[in-house]
């Protein structure tokens, strides 16, 4: 079996994985990517619409596009790409980490590694995650999946479709069959407010005439050997109205029902899971549990915009480049979600720098309010025009900020 | 034509079917298996819980009962020739009243007068030490440490391959809709207007047993299919038991199991209840509540935030509750092989052996081929091997080192290996390979999988299906436009 060496391996080679790798190499580090696909870029190869890149690079590009920026970068470094190689375990090993990478050629590859970050990203949650019962018949996709046959392999998946979730894959979904000649006679959203970006419901669904059922959800497939409809349901106040049940013929039914971290891997090596995110539970500095392992990406939690994700992971790299310089975090307290708020990462922060916070919240607001405390004491606040829990909200706290309180320990984030 | 006259012709290729066709194929005889499916096993065997039961449910006064304690005994040496997942996990009993007690100790007696070797009747102390995550209420139970765990579809792939392998010829989407007896030969037709010729027959056509039957002018009756409800828990479940744990029997099946399937994910189920339709395999929300309501009480710790899957199958139930063996009193050298229901999976085995001795009985003349092999190559799986052992078949096959499907680690020459050995649908492949089984259930590897399974066949991407007739995963491709009329396309 080959072995090579490297300062950091980072596992994935998409938005993710290709910041962070450059954000260490820049450093001077030895830094390998570890893709699974035949090229880098990740699942952004499948989103041939556009709308990326308006925050990082101040102009609107397409998935493949954005890629391919950070692709070239990662060229014209002296990073080392393993393509066509999944890995399939990591164990610690004396000071540092072994890392095993499968590939046609040269076959099983040991990694031997100081730090690992993992940016392998998110899964698509599916028909058994959301338990719809009914017939098992052909022709239920995820969206992320009908997307790929679509946009990758060309293929019509149906021609009769309805889409389960208003959020942005959802809405991109139901242009892109209406695009390719399907009728998308609806897209059913459990909950009372669109998930999506409001200027993808206008361009998606309005201008497609697709009817959208707010507090819907699909409560049964039927057909026997392809999908021939499913039942809807109205909710009232969060209890199904079955006797207001009404059906829609289709062929086709997409679930964009949501995204979970992939972090079977993560996972197997021992790192805590955040219940709230899906992701590792990690210090102020992103790393996990485990030393020397970091994460970022929809690894870490699922963003909205890969330009977030871009920003994080290039965060993630410094910080993997101060471990290896020796650098280790101060005294850390812990960042609790307080009222109103879903989830707050990273899981701790430091009062000695800039921290920088990724949140979400559960409730739909106009001109909230978010309040950052410290044993009781505001250190921060900030008014939101509008917040909703598909939109991720972020802010910075400074050393700065920090030295106006006395009170030292754990912080609580709430929104009002 | 010669190569459509056969001896023998097996209707079903299901795990009874398969079983009977590997028996025979070692013997100097032609067999032909005819299956009404695009593969073998896609009917009652595919939703098959998997248990290799423990000869305890039912005394030695059953057929079945005696056709399960041989079984059993069978398996280990099938393991051996077929390389089919299998474990003898163990099974545990869980009773949680004294009158609960009663029917246990009456499950041991079946077993003692079974002859079944181990059987332990264990008090609270004993039964949680087996099994530590039972909940705490249980005051007692049985344990069968000969009983186990397979993968059914798995077993069916085995057997026919092996049987394939010795000369029986397979037919797959042949449905058998007419028959008649000619020159002592039943003239089989298919719905597709396919005819082969045979001397014997066997029906083990599962649910639809009673129309086969019917079509050949024999017995009456009626399967009666029982629908059952399984729900399929991710791998590194938290609840995962170490023995297939069941609750005391009722009177119509044996109850909600909960099973830690021989693959490493944990399966909850089968519900019992009984319909008209033979093509009703849909799942409802209220059984999901009653098969986690009933499997909670076994292991409280089980979580419905863990389903990654659920399924339902049709047990062939006839209505005296036994199997239906036996040489045809109304037609000639015709065989009924009927209500393989639970525990017909483990008695398949012996079965096959009954019916080849039912066969010699009534006339067919059987013997032994001098180069019958009963075993079959076993095939690599890259989640079977270690690091060193994965770099060497990549070695000597690169395609090994292409993981095609992450959640269950399934390499690219495990799917090419599934789609040469004739499962060329995406449920083939999943049931050959595992891939599109775990937890992102083939959102990931499906369009790698319809990739290779083209490459392989040649078939258009388009005509590829997830298990044959009407199930197509695309309708066609962009820019592919049909007519409807002269002046519209659509």
């Amino acid at each position: 079996m080959k072995t090579v060496s490297f300062d950091t391996l980072v596992i994935g080679g998409g938005a993710s994985g290709m910041a962070a790798a450059l954000a260490v190499a820049e450093e001077g580090w030895k830094v390998a990517i570890v893709e699974r696909e035949e090229s880098l870029g990740g699942i952004l190869h499948q989103c041939i619409h556009n709308g990326f890149g308006l925050h990082y690079f101040k102009e609107e590009l397409s998935g493949p596009e954005y890629a391919e920026r950070f692709s070239e970068m990662v060229e014209s470094s002296n990073i080392s790409v393993y393509l066509n190689m999944t890995i399939m375990d990591i164990v610690k090993e004396g000071d540092g980490l072994t890392a095993f990478g499968l590939s046609m050629d040269p076959g099983m590859v040991r990694f031997k590694v100081r730090t690992v970050v993992f940016a392998n990203g998110c899964r698509e949650r599916n028909r058994g995650n959301i338990g719809i019962p009914g017939t098992r018949p052909s022709g239920v996709f995820t969206a992320g999946l009908a997307q790929r046959l679509v946009n990758l392999e060309g293929l019509v998946p149906g021609k009769e479709c309805v889409i389960v979730g208003s959020g942005d894959i959802g809405l991109i979904m139901a242009r892109r069959m209406s695009w390719i000649g399907a009728h998308v006679k609806a897209v059913v959203e459990i909950q009372p407010n669109p998930a999506g970006l409001t200027r993808n419901i206008v361009q998606c669904l309005n201008d497609f005439d697709i009817p959208l059922y707010l507090s819907h959800v699909v409560g049964n497939i039927k057909g026997k050997d392809r999908v021939e409809g499913v039942d809807v349901i109205p909710l009232e106040n969060g209890i199904q109205q079955r006797d207001k049940m009404f059906s829609i013929d289709c062929d086709t039914l997409l679930l964009a029902v949501g995204l979970v971290p992939d972090n079977e891997l993560a996972r197997k090596i021992g790192v805590a899971l955040n219940q709230e995110t899906g992701g590792p539970v990690v210090d102020s500095t992103l790393m996990t549990g485990i030393e020397g392992v970091f994460a970022c990406g929809n690894l870490l939690h699922v963003h909205d915009l890969v330009d977030f994700v871009t920003e994080e992971s290039f965060r993630c790299g410094t910080f993997v480049s101060g471990f290896l310089k020796g650098k280790r975090p101060e005294k850390q307290y812990k960042t609790n979600p307080g009222k109103n708020v879903k989830y707050i990462v990273p899981n701790h922060y430091e009062r000695i720098r800039e921290n920088r916070f990724y949140m979400r919240t559960l409730i739909v607001k106009n001109n909230a309010l978010l309040s950052v405390k410290v044993k009781g004491t505001e250190i921060y606040s900030k008014k939101l025009r509008h917040i909703q829990p598909s939109e991720m909200i972020q802010f910075s706290l400074t050393e700065e900020d920090f030295k106006l309180i006395k009170e030292e320990g754990p912080m609580e984030v709430s929104i009002e | 034509m010669k190569e459509n006259i056969f001896d023998v012709a097996i209707i079903g290729g299901g795990v009874a079917g398969a079983a009977i066709a590997r028996k025979l194929s070692s013997y100097d005889c032609t067999v032909s298996l005819l299956e009404k499916e695009c593969d073998v096993s896609f009917g009652v065997s595919k939703a098959n819980s998997g248990i290799i039961h423990g000869g305890f449910h039912h005394g030695p006064g059953y057929l079945k009962s005696r056709l399960e304690v041989q079984g059993n005994r069978m398996f280990d040496q099938l393991e051996e020739e077929l390389h089919f997942p299998f474990k003898r996990c163990g099974i545990v009993v869980a009773a949680f009243s004294e009158e609960e007690m009663k029917t246990v100790q009456q499950l041991y007696r079946n077993g003692e007068a079974n002859k079944i070797v181990g059987l332990e009747l264990c008090n609270r102390a004993r039964i949680l030490e087996l099994e530590p995550k039972l909940n705490r209420d249980v005051v007692g139970g049985l344990y069968a440490p000969a009983g186990g765990i397979i993968e059914p579809y798995r077993f069916v792939f085995s057997l026919v391959e092996s049987a394939v392998k010795n000369g029986v010829q397979l037919r797959t989407e042949f449905e058998v809709v007419t028959a008649e007896r000619t020159n002592g030969y039943y003239d089989i037709r298919s719905s597709t207007g396919d005819k082969i010729l045979s001397k014997w027959v066997i029906n083990a056509a599962g649910l639809f047993a009673d129309r086969v039957s019917a079509v050949f002018k024999a017995e009456e009756f009626r399967i009666i299919p029982r629908k059952g409800e399984e729900f399929l828990l991710g791998r590194n479940c938290s609840s995962r038991p170490n023995h297939v744990i069941f609750p005391v029997p009722g009177a119509v099946s044996k109850g909600i199991l909960v099973i830690p399937t021989v693959e490493g994910t944990t399966m909850i189920g089968p519900t019992a209840r009984e319909q008209e339709s033979k093509d009703d395999f849909s799942t409802t929300e209220e059984n999901l509540n009653q098969v986690f309501s009933s499997a909670r009480r076994l292991i409280p710790s089980l979580s419905q935030r863990e389903i990654i899957t659920s399924f339902a199958g049709l047990r062939p139930a006839l209505k005296s509750g036994d199997f239906y063996i036996g040489i045809s009193g109304k037609r000639p050298n015709f065989v009924q092989v009927a209500g393989i229901q639970s525990p017909g999976l483990t008695a398949v085995p012996a079965i096959a052996e009954y019916v080849k001795d039912l066969l010699k009985k009534d006339g067919l003349v059987l013997t032994e081929k001098i180069d019958y092999d009963p075993a079959i190559p076993d095939q690599p799986r890259i989640r079977y091997a270690d690091n060193n052992e994965i770099d060497s078949l990549v070695k000597k096959n690169p395609a090994f080192g292409r993981v095609v499907c992450r959640c269950e680690s399934v390499s690219e020459a495990e799917i090419v290996a599934a789609v040469r050995n004739g499962h060329t649908t995406l449920d083939g492949v999943k049931f050959y390979t595992r891939a599109q089984m775990g937890k992102c259930q083939g959102g990931f590897c499906t369009d790698r999988i319809v990739k290779i399974i083209s490459r392989e066949t040649g078939m258009d991407i388009v005509s590829i299906t997830k298990r044959g007739r009407g199930t197509y995963l695309a309708r066609n491709k962009i820019g592919d436009f049909e007519v409807k009329d002269e002046n519209s396309i659509v």
